[in-house]
């Protein structure tokens, strides 16, 4: 473990969000200040759901072996929950202060995902920086690596679930929360059903892909619009980018 | 154990520092068709500048609603959230460089953690056998800290009062008066003595932490590092470092340099504090001092509010040696740049937030800071609201982070608890930059900040560590 793993680590997991916030977020204060407070509201959501957990703990007397298992599942499960329901709540607040939420919506995702990111990872990389071997007792060895990606995993999804859940809030289609939440289970649950790294990474990977391509169209994208901008020949993206220059 | 003599004056004037405040400022006539005053409180204030009360015609308009009468409301508020919002940045990142300081410096130099003695304003030791007699004596050093604090607070307040018995004639501008009352006081009365009490004191503690606190630092961190540097670099580097550092405090400088110096005073200051305060006392004392910022620039009689309210009569700009301005530089077209850069500071600030205004009596400079930005007037309208800067106090900058230090040398090696609590600290600071803008007056900056700093701490010390602990240990992401 060497500063070569912590860096290359550090910019898998947290690479493209940093990417998207010099991009999108960096040049304008208030979205600045928008991404803290979508961190913030992560912060209390765990906060929260930490407070169920240690309760349930504190209630069923804390034993080891499977119970201990099965209530970190039910605070797991919990705290999905628990999360989603900030994200309607701080909807409800950039709703209330500003009026171009659409233009905004990156924003949105982005300050839970990197809080969630940085909150699991962050302990990891710092470890990652001193003396040790991975994987002397029978572990596998890619845990740094399992782990950057799966952060980075979560950090996207986190975006593309905030944009999908906004668009759907604004249309007033509950169906679209209520999947979010679903695809939000899904994902978390499928990190302890399987212990195969592979299998976890893939399936979250593809439940990326189609979460990003619902959150693309979403957000008003189509194929024309996308082989416009890879080609450089959108008019209206070149005209805008110099226009806020 | 170093004697703090000094940095005695460095702690209650740390706590004259820990309010942000902005004038009362009455929405500019022209700006008030458009909307209907703060509507869900993103509005900003309306920053105004000194010259409202002589010259009150033309900076309403000109400075707040960008000169264009003509614009629909929706733009304006749009405008003027956008404004809001970078003034709020504006602080962010300051504060932010000053924690990440300090959390960089705890967690890499073992010197800040060491117990190595405490200070005098806190001789109850923390070595108890029992929980509550710990309790106790930290409880008993908050108690003594706090009256050092307002008691010394109290000190210079009359200081600062006394000297404005002296009369004269408002209605003149502030640099024919700056000029007339330097002038006017005879040599030796008390009241001279008051003010080179203060100034005296303001500059010997920036003394100690520029020379002294930035020798001590730099030795603890070539010590961690293993790296070897002679006297005489030590010196010269020490001597250019603190020299520069002392003009640009308080005198004139580059304006980034200037911000860059009060940061780095700040780190020392609250690394001292992380340093030399003991555990629990620490986080009793952060609390008591909240009660106190609010108590002391709130209430009526409290000696923050006094110094504000006279320094608003007086219509003196506060000494740029304990509050940090973000104040942008004025922008092309000026003719003078570099006064003017000065002037920035100085000039639209009309304490928009401010805590200490001690006078910087005597400055030779202001005739000149004062002319130029008249003149540059009538062409610079649409600037003009780039101009403004918000203050903050360095005694907030010292508690925030002290906060956060705090968190990262105690939370046992965890990272998360110290994110968590710099997040609380930049949501207090927006939430009360909201307020400002809102009633638009002198508020406490530390409160809600550290309320929500220490709610987090302790909750994600001993409820979310656990459980994320637990979760990683699982590979379970949430």
């Amino acid at each position: 473990m060497t500063a070569a793993v912590f860096f290359g680590c550090a910019f898998i997991a947290f690479g493209p969000a940093l990417a998207l916030y010099v991009f999108t977020i960096a040049t304008e204060p208030l979205r600045i200040i928008f991404l803290i407070a979508g961190a913030f509201f992560w912060l209390v959501s765990l906060l929260i759901s930490s407070l169920v957990w240690f309760m349930a703990r504190v209630i069923i007397d804390n034993k080891d072996g499977p119970t201990q298992k099965y209530l970190l599942i039910f605070g797991a499960f919990v705290s999905v929950y628990i999360q989603e329901m900030f994200r309607f709540a701080y909807y409800k607040l950039l709703k209330k202060a500003s009026e171009g939420l659409k233009s905004i919506n990156p924003v949105s995702g982005l300050g839970f995902g990197i809080m969630s990111g940085v909150f699991s990872f962050v302990n990891t990389l710092s470890d990652s920086l001193g003396p040790g071997t991975v994987g002397i007792h029978g572990d596998s060895p890619q845990f740094f690596l399992y782990s950057a990606f799966m952060t980075l995993v979560i950090i996207l999804l986190h975006v593309f679930w905030g944009i999908v859940f906004f668009d759907g809030c604004e249309k007033k289609k509950w169906g679209i929360l209520l999947i979010v939440l679903l695809t939000h289970l899904l994902v978390s649950a499928q990190t302890f059903i399987s212990s195969y790294y592979g299998i976890n990474l893939a399936s979250a990977f593809i439940i990326l892909v189609l979460m990003g391509t619902w959150a693309f169209l979403a957000a008003g994208g189509s194929c024309r619009s996308l082989k416009l901008c890879l080609l450089c020949q959108d008019k209206n993206f070149l005209l805008y980018n110099q226009r806020s220059r | 154990m170093l004697t703090f003599m000094a940095s005695d004056s460095e702690e209650e004037v740390c706590d004259e520092r820990t309010s942000l405040m902005s004038a009362e400022s009455p929405t500019p006539r022209s700006c008030q068709e458009g909307r209907q005053g703060p509507e869900d409180g993103e509005n900003t204030a309306q920053w105004r500048s000194q010259e409202n009360e002589e010259d009150g015609e033309e900076d309403p308009d000109r400075y707040v609603c960008s000169g264009v009468p003509g614009r629909p409301p929706g733009l304006e508020e749009e405008l003027t959230l956008k404004y809001g919002a970078k003034h709020v940045i504006m602080l962010f990142v300051p504060v932010t460089l000053c924690m990440i300081v300090v959390v960089a410096t705890i967690k890499s130099v073992r010197f800040y953690t060491e117990k190595n003695g405490q200070l005098i304003y806190t001789p109850f030791t923390e070595d108890t056998p029992s929980v509550g007699q710990r309790l106790l004596n930290s409880v008993l050093n908050t108690l003594i800290m706090i009256s050092v604090i307002v008691v010394m607070t109290i000190f210079l307040v009359v200081l600062y009062k006394y000297r404005c018995y002296k009369a004269r004639s408002h209605s003149v501008a502030q640099a024919g008066l700056k000029l007339l009352d330097s002038s006017d006081l005879p040599p030796w009365p008390p009241k001279v003595l008051g003010l080179h009490f203060i100034h005296g004191w303001l500059i010997m503690s920036s003394l100690m932490l520029l020379f002294l606190f930035t020798y001590i630092y730099l030795g603890e961190v070539l010590k961690t590092y293993n790296v070897a540097m002679d006297y005489p670099t030590l010196l010269l580097t020490v001597w250019n470092f603190g020299a520069v550092g002392m003009v640009c405090i308080h005198w004139k400088g580059p304006l980034v340099l200037q911000q860059a110096y009060l940061i780095m005073i700040s780190a020392l200051m609250a690394l001292v504090f992380i340093k030399y305060l003991p555990e629990w006392s620490a986080w009793v004392i952060l609390g008591a001092i909240s009660v106190y910022d609010l108590v002391a620039v709130l209430c009526p009689k409290g000696p923050l509010r006094m110094l504000v309210e006279t320094a608003q009569e007086r219509n003196e700009p506060i000494f740029p040696a304990l509050i940090y301005s973000s104040a942008m530089v004025w922008t092309v077209g000026m003719a003078k740049l570099d006064p003017s850069s000065q002037g920035a500071l100085q000039l639209p600030y009309d304490p928009e937030m401010e805590e200490d205004s001690y006078d910087s009596f005597g400055e030779p400079s202001y005739p000149e800071v004062f002319e130029p930005p008249l003149t540059g007037y009538p062409g610079e309208e649409l600037e003009e609201e780039e101009e403004r800067g918000v203050k903050l106090g360095l005694g907030d900058f010292i508690f925030y982070s002290v906060l956060v230090g705090k968190a990262a040398a105690t939370g046992s090696g965890d990272w998360n608890t110290t994110l968590a609590c710099f997040v609380a600290i930049l949501i207090g600071l927006c939430l009360t930059l909201l307020l400002l803008a809102v009633f638009k007056k002198a508020l406490p900056a530390l409160p809600i900040s550290i309320t929500f700093g220490l709610i987090f701490y302790f909750s994600t010390d001993n409820l979310v560590r656990p459980f994320m602990d637990t979760l990683a240990s699982h590979q379970l992401y949430i």
